[in-house]
């Protein structure tokens, strides 16, 4: 059973690396029962797409 | 142009003189090219093209001076513990909240400034390797090679520079704009 901390590493490393299907299996679980975990995966993407938004707002 | 193309190198750079190198030599660039370019849309895409090319350069030259490995060090690894509880589970009063719809605040100039600032936060390197990845678009892979570190130290610095980043925006935008919808 993966825990916060866990959960939240994995879902960084899931933007810079692909996860084992073992991986996805546990993260996929606890984010079912943690909205603060799902809150967390929802900013960690908000956080990539400002990030492109300052780079191609410029380019 | 030039307004914004100084802002991106200076935030990538943290250096004002090779932040004004890179954007001179891209307009440089830019200018001598010029006539090739139908619109200025495209002329604009290609020489932000350059200066990313510019700025990825300088990173790259100073990757081999002493210091550019120490991103692991910078946040330590127990910074952000007091997030969590003995189970390693979210404390009641971090429990990451909502952020409703935050592409409502790309409209706002107050939250790029915000934005800004809490990258601004980030310790030197540690910052650096989170704007190659997410600004410059490169892959870890190229990022470790650049920097000679280990794949590994990579995604920690990209996970610690995110829960930094993610705190910094929590703080100060996101929970306060919640305050300001209650008033």
């Amino acid at each position: 059973m993966l825990n916060c901390k866990q959960a939240a590493e994995l879902m960084s490393q899931g933007m810079d690396r692909h996860l084992s299907l073992h991986d996805k299996m546990s993260l996929r679980f606890h984010l079912l029962m943690c909205s603060g975990c799902r809150n967390f995966g929802k900013q960690m993407k908000f956080l990539r797409q400002a990030c492109r938004k300052i780079s191609h707002d410029i380019g | 142009m030039r307004h914004d193309m100084l802002k991106f190198a200076r935030l990538q750079l943290r250096d004002e003189a090779a932040a004004e190198d890179a954007v001179q030599e891209a307009l440089a660039a830019a200018i001598s090219a010029r006539a090739q370019f139908g619109n200025r849309a495209q002329l604009k895409t290609w020489v932000f093209g350059i200066l990313k090319h510019k700025i990825v350069d300088i990173i790259r030259a100073r990757a081999r001076s002493p210091g550019a490995g120490q991103a692991i060090e910078e946040i330590p690894e127990d910074a952000y513990d007091d997030l969590f509880n003995q189970q390693d589970r979210w404390q009641e009063e971090s429990r990451p909240s909502g952020w409703g719809n935050p592409e409502q605040s790309y409209a706002s100039r107050q939250f790029w400034l915000v934005f800004e600032l809490c990258l601004t936060r980030l310790p030197e390197n540690t910052a650096r390797i989170f704007m190659m990845r997410e600004m410059l678009g490169l892959e870890t892979a190229e990022i470790c090679k650049e920097l000679s570190i280990s794949s590994t130290n990579c995604w920690v610095v990209l996970h610690r520079a995110r829960m930094g980043l993610r705190l910094c925006l929590e703080e100060r935008w996101f929970k306060r704009e919640e305050k300001h919808a209650e008033l």
